[in-house]
């Protein structure tokens, strides 16, 4: 655990005033508040340190304790001892953290140095959930496998279990709302909602783009010359495809309805374009170069 | 479809330790819809997550009205181009890792 310096968080000198503090809060708050810079994380952890060095300056006792034992900290049991009011229990404002990153914004997070001295207790106007309830972000991590075809899946949120069905052709990126599940509300408010992200990763050979798919396949050069029937690999299974005669190398071929499900229509389909990749023969028979000889002569040179 | 219910002014009055003043001013700058059913004025539920961000930008922030206005067009402009931001990315990803 190490000692934060509120004083150089909040850009102020030991011997500020509180309405220096006032300002300096309001003006780092402005800029780096989580409603002012939704979905960076960066952004709300600065305003963690910016919050609880404003819980600290602001406050005048938590201030003379912090000026006093801030960088002896571990001797700050003792000022407790001393007959000073003893922290307000040690229970954090963070939310029950479900998979992923944890809830919105609560203001309750506070640092162990924090915790250490002041028991981490929270008395910011904002900072406990008055009426309605905390909403939960969490982001659901999955393959680009599982979200071709509609899949339920039970979640435990906050010590509940939530069933979800997730929908086939789900976006990397996208959240859904799930209303009602966040943190609970307090006073007869109602509860927050849970924002479920999906981080989808894509460790096959077929590349997303919407709801169509993109892949490679090799072709070999007779079937690329004389044309004929080929087998190609498909997301679910195989396609049998009739490939013409003369067909050229990086030709690309569309397959209708071979694509990604598309988000929330039932049996609709993007497309699969395969680029066929033409193998040249290798390790040619005597026999076989001669009728490659053979088949040069009768073309006229380079045309 | 949500299921909608009310909370009356007052109640928001004191649980968020705001001025009813206050949530009329958002009204009356067409930030939030206020419902009056008998004579009570309400707050739809489904608003009231708005509704706390107003708040916190006021007293925590000390933005003004026309500020609170201005902020909720400019973080609507930055939701679509986040999204905007994640379907370019999620196209990208086709010409990544090959």
């Amino acid at each position: 655990m190490e000692f934060v310096d509120y004083y150089k968080i909040l850009e102020l000198k030991s011997d500020a005033s509180d309405e220096d503090v006032k300002k300096a809060y309001r003006r780092l708050a402005r800029k780096f508040h989580p409603d002012l810079n939704p979905n960076d994380q960066a952004a709300k952890r600065k305003f963690q340190e910016i919050n609880e060095a404003n819980q600290v300056l602001s406050d005048p006792e938590k201030r003379k304790k912090y000026d006093t034992y801030g960088k002896d900290w571990k001797h700050a049991e003792e000022y407790e001892k001393a007959g000073h009011r003893p922290g307000a229990g040690r229970q954090a404002g963070a939310q029950g953290q479900p998979f992923g990153s944890g809830g919105d914004f609560s203001g309750g997070d506070f640092s162990d140095f924090f915790a250490s001295m002041f028991g981490g207790e929270a008395q910011g106007r904002r900072s406990a959930v008055k009426f309605r309830g905390q909403d939960v972000q969490a982001e659901l991590h999955l393959e680009l496998k599982d979200v071709y075809t509609t899949q339920k899946q039970t979640l435990t949120v906050n010590g509940k279990n939530i069933r979800l069905t997730i929908p086939a052709g789900v976006e990397n990126g996208q959240t859904i709302k799930i209303s009602g599940h966040g943190g609970p509300g307090a006073n007869g408010g109602p509860p927050g909602d849970l924002y479920i992200t999906f981080s989808i990763a894509n460790h096959s050979r077929f590349k997303r783009e919407g709801n169509d798919l993109y892949t490679h396949a090799d072709l070999d050069l007779y079937t690329a010359v004389l044309g004929g029937e080929v087998t190609l690999d498909s997301f679910d299974g195989q396609v049998k495809v009739m490939i013409k005669p003369e067909t050229a190398s990086g030709m690309k071929v569309k397959l209708k309805g071979k694509g990604f499900p598309v988000y929330k229509q039932e049996n609709k389909f993007g497309d699969l374009y395969v680029t066929l990749e033409i193998k040249i023969p290798t390790n040619l028979s005597e026999k076989e170069k001669e009728l490659f000889g053979e088949l040069s002569k009768i073309r006229s040179h380079g045309k | 479809m949500e299921n909608e219910s009310l909370i009356s002014l007052q109640e928001i009055s004191t649980r968020y330790e705001v001025e009813i003043s206050f949530l009329h001013s958002l009204a009356d700058y067409g930030l939030v819809e206020i419902t009056e059913v008998e004579a009570t004025h309400y707050v739809k539920d489904q608003h009231l997550k708005d509704l706390e961000k107003m708040i916190r930008l006021h007293y925590d922030l000390d933005i003004n009205m026309a500020g609170i206005d201005a902020i909720g067009h400019l973080l609507q402009r930055m939701d679509t181009l986040h999204d905007e931001l994640m379907v370019l990315k999620n196209r990208l990803r086709r010409y990544e890792g090959d």
